[in-house]
């Protein structure tokens, strides 16, 4: 069993300038060297991912001059997962002078990832995030405006003020439409080439430099090599790893993985989020989740039956046989706690047998109060698209019944370790938006996915990577090295096909998802973490062996791909379970039982645990190594919202 | 207790193939299963089976992405108004039903495998001039240009096309018109959209006949089945824009 890992140096270094924290940032871009621009155009640069971070980067990488590549598996780069983003994005513009402030994002976002985030990181992010809401702006977002033509904004969890933009329940795919917009027009000036339907399957490094990746033409089969000076993952989270999650079906973690095995370190893998107000499970043939905007519980008020395994109908359980645990246990917030806490809740009442709906995994959301306070009208105004999506999916009414909601795999804050320059461990892979670690510590507030993304992609990417591109090119690449990567994805896409077991990859896929869920999903305890840590290498072995995917390698193969990434999966699931065991103590997301106070809430240890954990791979078992976490500016606390 | 259907299939291994439609039996589908999850049960019986699964394209699985689209008994994204294929579920359709299944049709659309068509061709429409060219860091306040809510609500219903291609496949002649129209719309309406309008609606427009599509004769079928419901004016609003730009 693999519980085992080896402690390394601590990571000292961050690369962030010293100095008072809003200097920063201007300092490292003065201090940054520029490359002068008819180098740029000798100068290659491989994105991969056209979501918001690996969209905006290459279309500003383009802009700029650079010699982009830009991958994506989809069939074009608009569809990335950051399309489904529905609520809105944060930026400190302080448009309603409700006192909102550079300082107050940075303190909330800090304070929200329950201080497991770098302070240096996070400022920065907040410093940026007016630009990015300018910059939508002047690409033509439509975000939603008021009478007077300015624009609007709603409040999110986690904060007091209101700077959240947005796009009806479509900001996600307003954004990414102008970044997507601004990527084809360096299309079409001849600055970036797009490669639709490739998969990244491996990394190259080259003199301990990345140097390229290897990767497979989904249509063809083609297995191709593309060198570069940089290159940048940008290829979102691996939330998948729990199989049903609400990411598209295609999310996987196999990019930043295979550049994890090439030695870039992981931190933080086993912080994941749990989205409370989800659609539940209808059945084992389940593909995916969907969200239902957390604006619900606004209005929406959470109940389950007061007695276990009362089945009776809603309208047959009076209101005194109610409980709204939310409003119960929370009395200051209410159904508005935060997320972590919401879903830890609805699974709670659930233990009890408490739930309602199929297998009793499920609570209910009732609108029949705000409908009653202001009419079905006005509810229908505010939630009409989100309640018809409920109907569409579930065949029922949320009207003339309660939803049922249970909380799902959202987002994964852990990811590739990057310093302050968002640079990986190894020198030359630069790693942005979900697939690193960087800015929202245990827990990542609602609309700062998306402000991460751009900002990393417009902003902080395109000046960081000049230095290190302004010491290029970097001339050959070790034919070895390259020769080497390449037969090893051969050599596992031959081992796949060539199989003749007798599950498929959604099979295992499942299995592990379940395994993960229950072990380390919500709620993670020393032995629900062995009990994974035993299981996952069985099952990751038998995998192997009998695992089938009908097809040939050499044609557009849906079973191989999926295979591939299981894979993969299995991989990351069980570093995911050795980080959750090691980190004793519980913060945002990461929830050990054994670590809760007197009312069962989280409770951190900051004495032992206020670093970043990042990993490093080795045959032997992982090592870890540690980035402690000073905070100079928001002081240390626990979080109440009671 | 769940419904058994027959399924007809179009199968084709390439662009190269004929292609042909073959039937499928499939059992036992719960009238909660997403269309693509009962999909997702034939393939994984054809895996085990040592057959080719039925390549098709989807990702996100809820309306957004438009990676998903067949024609489902004659109509893109079935009979469902508002829908895309991948938001359907079985409960719309009778115990054993017959169901054909069929790709986007278009010669701009040319199929890869069985349901998975090629649509670069709108990337390509993108690529004209769907964009307003602005360098990363070089915007003024978001501010500084108020947008009447108004023209901000139309700007937003345009752009919430999601690129699928349906109404390619429903239209008679293969126009693009909606899909092309819906930009240009989104970007006319809206203030930052004004310096570039005309150069847009001329090299969009020409784009899109370069490509092949047909032109539009208003059969309106195009919004019909668009699961965005995108409006049939946009169209007349690329006219508009297209015919002031060729002045
Ligand atoms: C349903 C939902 C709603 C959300 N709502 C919000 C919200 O309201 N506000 C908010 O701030 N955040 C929200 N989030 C989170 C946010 O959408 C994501 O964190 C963010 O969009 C991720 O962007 P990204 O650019 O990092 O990656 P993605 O958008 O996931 O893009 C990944 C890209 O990488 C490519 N890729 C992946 N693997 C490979 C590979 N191996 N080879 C080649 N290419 C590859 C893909 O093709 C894709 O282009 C939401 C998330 C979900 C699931
Ligand atoms: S106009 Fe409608 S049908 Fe056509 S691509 Fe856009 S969303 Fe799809
Ligand atoms: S799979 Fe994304 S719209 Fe259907």
């Amino acid at each position: 069993m693999t519980t085992k890992y080896t402690e390394g140096e601590p990571i000292r270094d961050t690369k962030a300038p010293e100095g008072p924290i809003e200097d920063r940032w201007e300092k490292r871009k003065f201090g940054a060297k520029l490359v002068n621009p008819a180098n740029k155009r000798k100068l290659n640069v491989i994105v991969i991912g056209t979501g918001l971070a690996g969209g905006s980067a290459a279309a500003t990488l383009g802009e700029l001059g650079y010699n982009v590549k830009s991958f994506c598996y989809q069939d074009s780069p608009r569809r990335a997962h950051s399309i489904a983003a529905q609520g809105g994005i944060n930026a400190a513009k302080n448009y309603r002078g409700d006192g909102d402030s550079t300082y107050r994002l940075f303190y909330d976002t800090v304070k929200g990832g329950d201080f497991r985030a770098r302070e240096s990181n996070v400022y920065r992010l907040a410093q940026v995030s007016v630009n990015i809401i300018d910059q939508a702006v002047a690409q033509g977002v439509p975000f939603a405006r008021e009478y007077g033509g300015l624009l609007d904004t709603r409040s999110f969890g986690g904060a007091q003020v209101s700077r959240t933009f947005y796009a009806r329940g479509q900001t996600g795919q307003q954004l990414l439409l102008g970044a997507y917009q601004a990527l084809e027009r360096q299309i079409a000036a001849g600055t970036v080439e797009m490669h639709t339907r490739h998969e990244m399957l491996d990394l190259i490094v080259s003199d301990g430099r990345a140097r390229g990746v290897i990767v497979r033409d989904m249509v063809t089969g083609e297995i191709e090599r593309h060198i570069a000076d940089a290159v940048v993952l940008a290829s979102g989270g691996y939330g998948n790893v729990f199989f049903l999650s609400t990411n598209a079906k295609g999310c996987n973690t196999t990019a930043i993985w295979r550049a994890h095995r090439r030695g870039a370190m992981f931190a933080n893998p086993c912080y994941t989020q749990i989205h409370p107000t989800c659609i539940p499970v209808s059945g084992d043939y389940q593909s995916k989740l969907t969200l239902m905007s957390e604006s619900l519980r606004n209005d929406g008020r959470v109940w389950v039956p007061v007695k276990a395994g009362d089945d009776r109908p809603v309208s047959q359980i009076p209101e005194d046989e109610r409980d709204y645990y939310l409003e119960r246990i929370y009395p200051a917030f209410g159904n508005l706690v935060p997320r972590d806490i919401a879903s830890r809740a609805a699974k709670n009442v659930c233990d009890e047998g408490r739930g309602v709906g199929p297998g009793g995994l499920g609570v209910y959301l009732d609108f029949a109060d705000a409908i009653r306070r202001l009419g079905r009208d006005a509810v229908e105004k505010k939630y009409g698209n989100l309640f018809e999506m409920y109907e569409r999916i579930t065949g029922e009414d949320p009207y003339t019944q309660p939803m049922r909601i249970y909380p799902a795999v959202h987002y994964t804050m852990g990811g590739l370790w990057v310093d302050y320059d968002l640079q990986s461990t190894i020198p030359g892979l630069f790693v942005i938006g979900e697939a690193n670690f960087s800015d929202h510590g245990a827990n990542r507030l609602g609309a700062s996915a998306l402000m991460q993304g751009l900002a990393d992609g417009y902003f902080v990417l395109p000046t960081t990577i000049g230095d290190y591109l302004a010491d290029g090119p970097y001339g050959e690449v070790d034919e070895e090295a390259v020769a080497e990567a390449e037969i090893a994805v051969r050599e596992k896409i031959n081992k796949l096909l060539s199989n003749n077991g007798d599950r498929t990859a959604d099979s295992y896929h499942r299995e592990l998802g379940k395994l993960m869920w229950d072990y380390c999903g919500m709620e993670r305890t020393e032995e629900s973490l062995r009990k994974a840590l035993e299981r996952i290498p069985e099952l990751r072995e038998e995998f192997w062996k009998n695992v089938k995917v009908s097809g040939e390698a050499d044609e557009l193969n849906q079973a191989l791909e999926r295979a591939g990434r299981v894979g993969d999966f299995f991989d990351l699931a069980e570093l995911m379970c050795i980080d959750a065991l090691h980190r004793t103590e519980s913060c945002g997301g990461h929830f050990r039982a054994e670590s809760q106070d007197a009312d069962g809430e989280a409770l951190r240890d900051d004495e032992n645990f206020a670093y970043v954990a990042a990993w490093e791979y080795g045959e032997q078992g992982p090592v870890l190594h540690k980035e402690d976490l000073d905070y100079e500016y928001v002081k240390m606390s626990q979080r109440s919202y009671k | 207790m769940g419904m058994n259907l027959t399924l007809k299939v179009w199968r084709q291994k390439g662009p190269e193939d004929t292609g042909r439609m073959v039937t499928y039996r499939v059992e036992d589908v719960s009238p909660d299963m997403s269309f693509l999850e009962m999909l997702d049960v034939l393939n994984e019986r054809l895996i085990l089976e040592g057959d080719d699964p039925v390549a098709f394209d989807h990702d996100c699985r809820e309306g957004i992405c438009g990676m998903c689209g067949m024609v489902i008994n004659g109509v893109a994204h079935g009979e469902q108004v508002a829908t895309t294929t991948c938001q359907l579920h079985m409960r719309h359709f009778e115990d054993n039903a017959v169901i054909t299944i069929e790709p986007w049709r278009a010669a701009p659309f040319p199929v890869v495998k069985d349901l998975v068509v090629d649509r670069s061709a709108f990337d390509r429409i993108i690529q004209a001039g769907g964009f307003v060219s602005v360098p990363a860091g070089s915007a003024p306040d978001a501010h500084s240009v108020p947008v009447k809510k108004v023209d901000a609500d139309a700007a937003f219903d345009a752009a919430t096309c999601i690129g699928c291609g349906a109404c390619v496949a429903a239209c008679p002649n293969g126009s693009a018109s909606l899909f092309t129209a819906a930009k240009i719309t989104h970007l006319s309406l809206l203030p930052q959209g004004q310096p570039e309008r005309d150069s847009r609606a001329k090299a969009m427009v020409e784009q899109m006949d370069a490509e092949g599509f047909g032109g539009c004769t208003n059969t309106g079928e195009c919004t019909a089945v668009c699961p965005k419901g995108i409006p049939l004016d946009t169209i007349a609003q690329m006219n508009r824009d297209y015919l002031k730009a060729s002045k």
